[in-house]
């Protein structure tokens, strides 16, 4: 059942290799996909989880299965994203009738490659699968991006070539040091690695999938990719694939206990880097595009800042916050990018510029595109009863959970404490380019451009509607995780949080009004 | 049915060949044609059957030995020989200009009848366990190549390649005899069981300066790294692999390297199973494999000829398969044995790399040009042909879900396990890793090409019925075993 998910974007591109029309089939497959996903949800809430997965042996010395189907909560939830972000990005953007079937294959390649991930139970495949991206991605930057996208295509090739590369050998390592003879998680999260060989694979691990999550240092291929690609590229790439390597990361962690916590203060070093240092970057941006890029970027911080505190804490029963707060955050801003970029992409489609001195009063004259980007931009930065406010305020709770007054600020209480700048660093930006597009007087390439028509409007207010739904009901989400096999998150543990948000709701807000001003 | 009997049916199928070709009336060469193709691919049926001969005959036991390895080289033999075949069937057009009488098929049918008898030297290569058995049928398959490699007889560049390949394999095989010859001045003996144990003795005089031993080893392995592909016997790679003819220049880059590779491992097993030689020629294979690692993918990224460009690639392929036979590793239950590991590498390898051949031999048929901006716009031109080279290049770079991962997957998981015991093979996994990152770089060069760059002109690039099939297949194989990889398993034993 879980393997209809990748069955049907595989077989959408077969369709379209042999000769169908390539929207309609883009379209249809991911709706059929999404179908499937809030089905194979639903079973899952209700408990229904037998019969849903096959594991056949593909190899069997080390044993190595196509694994496919839904592992946990964590899962179910990227699987979610994955769909959804894929039924937006098919009917978003356009392209030349001969570029037709490139544009629509890549999709459905990219998206399947991202699923595929998700959905995979066993290592081998959940590595293989994500690489399914990375020949579209080359292909969809180099013929149909924006900008200089010869050279971004090559740089974002190489680089995620290069981070899966390292990513490999941490993994392999990890396979050695295990002594494991199936590749299969539940065999694998199993065994135990010798203390000695942990720091090394950590790094590893830290390395290839931060990579792969633009870790700061290793970034700066990340935005001019976003913003040089085709927006469902884009969407599919920043909301989605990106998220592979915190979920990798999250997956993994409890084989690798102490070789993480030897690298906490160096992951909590990074991910401020990714805070502040990315977040600088990104006021300083003239352009949306990179502007939205960088803030994807500077916003894994975030995630990675629950991460530092679920190894910090050593495990998810120790921190049961943690976990529940970077998934939720994850899925979030997967849906919240992707609908910036979604929309980004119709205002270059209007207006013909994308950089912020020539835009500006597009409000008076495209009503309906303004207020659905104010809304994106506004979950972006955090705004209450948004999708991203519920997972930053669990992200900032994981960082201070079980802390006590005597022991003094430790790392992770104080990367959280500057974490929350970064909060006013996203304001900073996010209203300064909603103002400059928006409002004020018309910029010089304004004039002619007209509202969104239905067909724009749809995949934009889709997403817009998962955002307040799972903004305003985060338990429908954070209710999937709470697996009863699962002893790392207690139901109980994990819902209060979700409820302990509105506290701080009112001490954000006025923040965020006066940086409007 | 006795396994000998193979090379014999094999070696019986060419001298029919050549009576055809010497005495048969007709100016067309089809009868040749479709005879080897016919001949060899009947082989395959007695190979099934084939059983080891009768330990009886001593004699013959000390030369020939039919294991699991031995029948899957000698199926992978066959196999690349009928492919070769089928490519030079499609081939026939550029081939026929460069012989005596340009245009017609006069002369070409040693063409057709010298790769079978080649496929019998590597399917003797698969069973030689004598130092003299191994030198004799390495000989055949090379003199066999000296003639196939200058075929084209009208091209300069053809006739180059074959005196390159003259003159470095005239010198590999000095290497060769130089080496057997010093080994068995050590070792008494030139059979490799008795090697084995003459060189595990912690007694033996041997053990105490072992010197002269490497000495034979490394003239040895020089000269199968002129077989294989490494460095430092590569630099005929790229210049003959430009000039041969298509064809031959895949079977020299699939079934040679193959035949080199079980000789190799049969020669070094007694070396890396004693506990006195283990540790040098770890070092020895792994400075090999290091070498031909970084040789092969950086020099490839300047190319611009999509042959000289495979060439580098076939040189890269032959580093990491020595990182497995560097990583040392006898089966268990586990993992997979180093002889696993090279088997299962060589035959994705086999089924990639004539793939891309065959659409190099598509595209230079109708652009009359190797180079890689001969396929600029392949994309436009012919759709379903650009989607096969996209995925057999991706699998050439080791790309995920498609074959050429697994062999580079488990290349790599020997060596990091390996790595535990003999730390000196990190080594060699991080310089294999740069030549992954680096390979990404030149296969994308292509698939670059392909789609990104627009084409001279938009007339549809044709493919022969043959090349079609066999492209579909090949590339059907290249997704089914990145997905599925067991059944190479099972021949192989998993």
């Amino acid at each position: 059942m879980t393997a209809c998910l990748l069955l049907i974007p595989l077989i959408g591109v077969i369709a379209i290799l042999r000769g169908r029309d390539p929207r309609t089939t883009a379209r249809l497959t991911t709706t059929l996909m999404l179908a499937t996903g809030i089905l194979l949800a639903g079973l899952w809430a209700m408990g229904i989880r037998d019969g849903l997965s096959i594991a056949p042996v593909v190899l069997s010395k080390p044993e190595i299965r196509l694994g496919l189907g839904l592992y946990d909560g964590m899962s179910v939830i990227m699987m979610l994203l994955s769909v959804i972000v894929a039924f937006a990005a098919a009917r978003t953007g356009s392209c030349k009738d001969r570029h037709a079937r490139l544009w629509n294959i890549s999709l459905l390649l990219v998206a399947a490659g991202a699923v595929g991930a998700f959905i995979s139970t066993d290592l081998f495949f959940f590595y293989a699968f994500h690489e399914l991206a990375l020949i579209p991605t080359f292909l969809m930057i180099g013929i149909l991006g924006r900008g200089d996208r010869k050279i971004v295509a090559w740089k974002a090739t190489i680089y995620l070539a290069f981070g899966s590369i390292v990513l490999l050998a941490g993994l392999l390592w990890l396979i050695a040091a295990s002594g494991t003879s199936s590749l299969a998680f539940e065999d694998l999260l199993k065994t135990s690695i010798p203390i000695e060989d942990q720091p090394g694979i950590a790094i590893f691990l830290i390395i290839g999938f931060g990579t792969l999550v633009s870790l700061f240092p290793f970034h700066s291929w990340a935005a001019p990719t976003y913003a040089s690609a085709p927006a469902p590229i884009s969407m599919l790439h920043a909301g989605v694939l990106k998220k592979f390597g915190l979920y990798g990361l999250l997956r993994l962690h409890p084989l690798v206990p102490e070789g993480m916590s030897h690298w906490l203060n160096l992951v909590i070093i990074l991910l401020i880097g990714n805070i502040l240092w990315v977040g600088f970057v990104t006021i300083n941006q003239k352009r949306m595009d990179l502007m939205l890029g960088n803030s994807s970027v500077m916003h894994m911080g975030y995630i990675f800042l629950a991460f530092a505190a679920l190894i910090e804490a050593g495990g998810g029963t120790e921190n049961p916050v943690a976990m529940p707060a970077a998934i939720l955050l994850m899925f979030a801003h997967g849906v919240t990018i992707a609908m910036l970029f979604g929309l980004t992409d119709r205002i270059e489609h209007k207006t013909g510029t994308l950089d912020l001195r020539n835009l500006g009063g597009l409000a008076s004259l495209t009503p309906t595109l303004a207020f659905l980007f104010g809304l994106a931009a506004m979950a972006s930065i955090g705004l209450p009863g948004l999708a991203n406010f519920a997972g930053e305020v669990m992200v900032f709770i994981a960082g201070f959970r079980g802390w006590q007054v005597e022991n003094g600020l430790g790392s992770v209480q104080i990367a959280t404490i500057i974490a929350l700048w970064g909060l006013v660093i996203s304001a900073v930006y996010m209203l300064r380019a909603f103002r400059r597009t928006f409002q004020g007087p018309g910029g010089s390439h304004t004039e002619s451009a007209q509202d969104l028509s239905p067909d724009e409007r749809r995949p934009a207010i889709f997403l817009a509607f998962v955002l307040v739904i799972v903004g305003l009901f985060p338990n429908l989400l954070l209710g999937l995780i709470e697996s009863p096999e699962s002893s790392t998150s207690g139901p109980s543990e994990v819902q209060k949080p979700a409820e302990e948000l509105l506290a701080p709701e009112s001490a954000l807000q006025p923040r965020q009004a006066m940086l409007a001003n | 049915m006795p396994a000998y009997w193979l090379e014999a049916t094999v070696v019986i199928l060419g001298l029919i060949l050549l009576l055809i070709e010497a005495f048969g009336k007709s100016t067309s060469r089809e009868l040749v044609r479709r005879i080897s193709i016919g001949g060899l691919a009947f082989t395959l049926v007695p190979l099934y059957f084939a059983v080891a001969p009768s330990a009886e005959n001593a004699e013959l036991a000390r030369f020939y030995i039919y294991d699991q390895w031995a029948a899957f080289f000698k199926l992978l033999a066959i196999v690349a020989t009928i492919l070769v075949l089928l490519m030079a069937y499609d081939y026939r057009k550029v081939l026929n200009q460069f012989t005596e009488e340009p245009g017609t098929e006069h002369g070409t049918g040693e063409f057709y009848a010298l790769p079978v008898f080649a496929c019998a030297g590597m399917m003797w290569m698969a069973s030689a366990r004598d130092l003299v058995s191994i030198f004799v049928s390495l000989e055949l398959v090379t003199i066999t190549f000296y003639i196939l490699v200058a075929y084209m007889r009208r091209q300069v560049g053809s006739l180059e390649a074959g005196v390159k390949y003259l003159i470095l394999g005239a010198l590999s095989t000095g290497f060769l005899v130089y080496g057997i010859a010093w080994i068995y001045g050590v070792t008494q003996s030139t059979n490799l069981a008795e090697i084995g144990v003459a060189i595990s003795d912690p007694e033996s005089a041997l053990a105490a300066n072992p010197s002269p031993l490497f000495f034979g080893l490394s003239l040895m392995l020089l000269s199968l790294a002129f077989k294989i592909g490494a460095v430092p016997m590569h630099l005929w790679i790229p210049d003959v692999y430009q000039g041969a003819p298509t064809p031959i220049t895949a079977f020299l880059s699939v079934g040679s390297k193959a035949a080199g590779f079980i000789v190799a491992l049969r020669v070094l097993e007694p070396f890396f199973n004693s506990e006195i030689t283990r540790n040098q020629t770890t070092l020895i294979v792994l400075v090999m494999a290091g070498l031909t690692l970084l040789v092969g993918n950086l020099a490839a990224i300047a190319q611009t000829n999509f042959k000289r460009l495979l060439a580098y690639s076939s040189i890269a392929h032959a580093g990491f398969l020595l990182l497995a036979v560097a990583a040392w590793h006898p089966a268990d239950s586990g993992s997979l044995s180093s002889h696993q590991v090279v088997s299962l590498y060589l035959a994705t390898y086999l089924v990639i790399t004539i793939g891309a051949f065959f659409v190099l031999v598509v595209v230079r048929d109708s652009e009359n040009s190797d180079e890689i901006s001969a396929f600029d716009g392949l994309g436009q031109r012919n759709p379903s042909l650009a989607v096969c080279a996209t995925v057999l290049l991706s699998a050439l770079a080791g790309l995920p879900l498609t074959a050429g991962f697994i062999g580079k997957f488990f290349a790599f998981q020997l060596a990091i396990s390996s790595a535990a015991a003999n730390q000196i093979l990190w080594l060699g996994v991080g310089i294999g890793f740069i030549g992954v990152a680096a390979s990404f770089y030149y296969y994308l060069k292509v698939i670059r090409a392909i789609y990104w760059r627009e084409p001279a002109n938009t007339e549809e690039i044709p493919v022969p019925r043959i090349s079609r099939v066999v492209i579909l297949t090949l590339t059907a194989l290249t997704i089914l075993f990145g997905f599925w990889p067991n059944p190479i398993l099972w021949v192989i034993g998993g």
